[in-house]
């Protein structure tokens, strides 16, 4: 029951605020504007799911939303000149890998803090941005909207894919000795270190693939709108890591689980919709989802305090 | 006769379980060197934290001057005049020595202005005084340690200090600064300052100390004059160690098994610069328990450190079961067929949020999930075998490794280390802070793996201990190995000469 209080306890608010919602507003559960509202959340979900791996290590990546933004760019461009959706992919997807390598290189083997690596490399990454696209919208080919198929249908597709990758990372990270190299290296570097684990590695490889899941995010993204604007990756570090706190997922590495972040993001990203619906100034929005995060990190606090009492 | 600096009378202090001072009386008369003898663990660290007001006693009395004193604090001792020079000197490095220096003896309120002449020339008379040869203006950090230890010294003498605790002062120090140290000790003590002198070197100790005074498992053994009236020395340095090992080693300790099988490590003139290892050659064979002994600082985890390959040997083979290895990190070290269960284990033993059988199949996960797929109901047998065979108590191998108590995290580092089935097994003060029962069981465990061909290397400030376990001790002493000894034979006293270097008395 303790173990996952945390997750039961963000259920319990998101379960409240539908409660509410299908009460004062049952419009809220329109099949269709629901269906969009979750598809446009699929690539902030591979987001956090990648931030989840990183904060399970002991570390943080806030360049992910100028990585995103680098990938949708480079996909926007790919795909403007024609190239085959498939070739897109694979480019798009290495070049969030090299991103996320260069942060992990820096990190793990120089063993820079991780907040002034991906800070650095945020601001680069933006100001690369800046300067080649000048805030420039890229305009995609006819076809790559929804994969070419019906918008119900390619909304139906990405969300199905969102889901199914979640899962799939969740059953990773419990049943692979990969996963739980994670929580060993984010609970204790040194004492994994001594038990034959190469914590370098491990930290590594998390950052390298949470570069690849910016690339991945960044092309659900794409899919889901006829332009590409440079600065759509802005602020998407910030919801991420909002989504793996009020998930349960500790700051000081190694506690954590996906479907926590995933319950997460569900409450952080139902709050806007609910306001709108509830007719409550949508000003709200930030002060709701920063009291929310606030107390994520008190009821943080007062558990590591009765742990170490 | 003066009225004592500084008087303890029946002071008791634990920590949790584990009494850390028994009763202890001590007291120090003005102009006198007192030193505190003891082996690792004795209680000398807690009773100047004591004096210092750094720790509170649980109970007994504390007396300045012939006042009784409640509720030290590190800041009233200071008021009072109780200085500590500890072994590393804790200073700023990147401040100046006259900044250092001001920082400690200048009442200051964060917004008051400082004043850098009357700073600089206090300093200068300070170090004058002391007889320091270098400038108040030189960056700490630039200078040597017995210079730093000199700025410690200062900040004592300028504080006024009328009490001065020396943590082993000596320590990192060259024989003439030694020798500079020791006439600043004689000045301090004619101009009427107590000093509490910790040393490990016993001509030190019959060199300066007036009194002398041995600790053992947190009592006062004896407290005794180094020199009478006439001048002639009281003590002899085979008391001063009978005092110090004293404790006659019980018989509760697994019996030998006496047979051992071929050679499976061989070390041969072993040197690792970084942690200052050098010339170590040893061997231990199948079923042999090699006890590792030797102060703190000796050298002895920096060996095991060295063979586990952290801090990689710079020079020198290693053989593992007659082939040559050469192990550069903890990976190659496992996968060679070493086992480590580090010191630290509170913190690098066992991953403490973790399951404990999630700790235990940590080192092995190679060798029991194929493809890396992990196999909890294969986890899960694995763990509780080895919950049976050890005696872990626990709700069961769900259980986090910091839901136990200090002796079963033990067994579970050792567990880890046991699933892989080690060819040598390096155990660094395996029974360091565990209750008296899971320590015996742990000496059985120990045992047994010895006696299925698993070769030892098991490192213990515990002399009792060391004798009790081991088939032969290795006395380790500035990071060589100095001396071997045969376990059955030998005595804490020769054990003890050894480590504190006067082998050659012997």
């Amino acid at each position: 029951m303790n173990r996952y209080f945390r997750e039961l306890s963000v259920a319990s608010a998101l379960l409240l605020l539908l409660g509410v919602l299908a009460i004062w507003a049952p419009h809220f559960y329109q099949p269709q504007p629901l269906l969009s509202r979750f598809t446009a959340q699929s690539p902030t979900l591979i987001l956090t799911i990648g931030m989840t791996l990183v904060m399970l290590v002991r570390q943080i990546d806030i360049s992910v939303g100028s990585q995103f933004g680098i990938c949708a760019v480079v996909a926007g461009l790919l795909a403007g000149k024609g190239l085959p959706m498939p070739l897109v992919f694979l480019a798009t997807l290495t070049t969030g890998t090299l991103m996320g390598a260069l942060n992990g290189t820096l990190v793990a083997t120089l063993g820079l803090p991780s907040i002034v690596v991906s800070l650095a490399t945020m601001v680069t990454w933006a100001e690369v941005l800046r300067l080649t696209q000048q805030g420039r919208l890229i305009n995609l080919p006819e076809g790559t909207q929804w994969f070419g198929l019906s918008q119900v249908n390619g909304q139906l597709l990405i969300l199905a894919g969102a889901i199914a990758f979640l899962t799939f990372s969740a059953w990773f990270l419990k049943n692979r000795a990969a996963g739980r190299f994670v929580y060993a290296v984010g609970s204790d570097a040194e004492a994994a270190r001594l038990a034959g684990i190469n914590p370098k590695t491990t930290t590594f490889m998390v950052f390298a693939v949470m570069g690849a899941l910016s690339g991945l995010a960044a092309l659900i993204n794409l899919v889901q709108s006829p332009q590409v604007d440079p600065k759509c990756g802005v602020g998407l570090e910030l919801r991420a890591i909002a989504a793996a706190v009020v998930g349960g997922v500790a700051v000081s590495g190694g506690r954590g689980r996906l479907w926590g972040t995933f319950l997460g993001l569900l409450l952080l990203s139902t709050i806007n919709p609910a306001l709108t619906f509830l007719h409550v100034e949508a000003y709200w929005e930030k002060a709701i989802q920063g009291l929310v995060i606030l107390l994520a990190v008190v009821a943080d606090g007062f558990r590591s305090r009765n742990q170490n009492a | 006769m003066n009225p004592p600096l500084f008087r303890l009378s029946s002071v008791s202090k634990s920590f949790g379980p584990v009494r850390a001072l028994r009763n202890v009386s001590f007291d120090l008369l003005p102009g006198e060197v007192h030193a505190l003898l003891g082996e690792n663990g004795a209680g000398k660290s807690t009773l100047i934290k004591v004096i210092t007001g750094a720790h509170s006693p649980d109970n007994g009395r504390l007396e300045f001057q012939g006042n009784e004193i409640r509720n030290l604090t590190p800041t009233n001792a200071l008021r009072l005049g109780i200085a500590c020079i500890y072994q590393q000197p804790a200073l700023f490095p990147s401040l100046t020595v006259a900044e250092n220096i001001g920082l400690r003896l200048e009442a200051h309120s964060p917004l008051g202005k400082i004043d850098w002449a009357g700073r600089r020339e206090r300093t200068s008379a300070l170090l004058k005084r002391i007889g320091a040869k270098f400038s108040p203006e030189s960056e700490v950090a630039s200078l040597s340690m017995p210079e730093q230890q000199l700025v410690e010294i200062a900040c004592a003498v300028g504080a006024g200090a009328k009490l001065v605790v020396m943590d082993e002062p000596t320590a990192s120090l060259t024989r003439s600064e030694q020798e500079l140290l020791f006439t600043l000790i004689r000045d301090l003590k004619s101009s009427g300052v107590g000093i509490i002198y910790i040393s490990h070197r016993l001509e030190e100790i019959f060199a300066l100390a007036d009194r002398v005074t041995v600790l053992r498992d947190g009592e006062s053994i004896a407290t005794r004059s180094v020199r009478e009236a006439d001048g002639n020395s009281t003590l002899t340095e085979a008391e001063l160690i009978q005092w110090m090992v004293g404790r006659e080693v019980s018989s509760i300790y697994p019996p030998r098994t006496g047979s051992f099988g071929e050679n499976v490590l061989e070390i041969q003139d072993l040197h690792c610069a970084e942690s200052g290892i050098a010339e170590v050659s040893l061997q231990i064979r199948a079923g042999e328990i090699f006890g590792l002994a030797g102060l703190v600082g000796s050298g002895r985890t920096e060996l095991a450190r060295v063979l586990f390959g952290i801090t990689p040997a710079t020079q020198g083979t290693v053989r593992l079961g007659g082939s040559p290895i050469v192990v550069r990190s903890p990976q190659e070290a496992v996968h060679q067929g070493i086992a480590y269960v580090p010191e630290d284990r509170r913190r690098h033993g066992v991953i403490l949020p973790m399951a404990i059988s999630h700790n235990i199949s940590l080192a092995i996960h190679k060798r029991i999930f194929p493809w890396s797929r992990l196999r909890f109901g294969k986890e899960r047998s694995l763990a509780q075998s080895f919950i049976q065979q050890l005696g872990i108590k626990t709700s069961g191998p769900e259980a986090p490794g910091g839901s136990l108590s200090g002796g079963n995290q033990q067994k579970v580092a050792i567990a880890r280390w046991l699933a892989t089935q080690p060819r040598l097994l390096i155990l660094d003060e395996p029974t360091q802070g565990v209750d008296v029962g899971a320590k015996s069981e742990i000496h059985k465990i120990i045992r047994e793996l010895a006696a299925q061909g698993v070769a030892i290397l098991m490192i213990s400030s515990d002399l009792p201990e060391v004798l009790g376990m081991s088939d032969r001790i290795g006395v380790m002493k500035g990071g060589r190995l100095v001396h071997t000894l045969d376990g059955v034979n030998t005595t804490a006293d020769e054990v003890m000469r050894f480590a504190l270097g006067e082998g050659a008395a012997a």
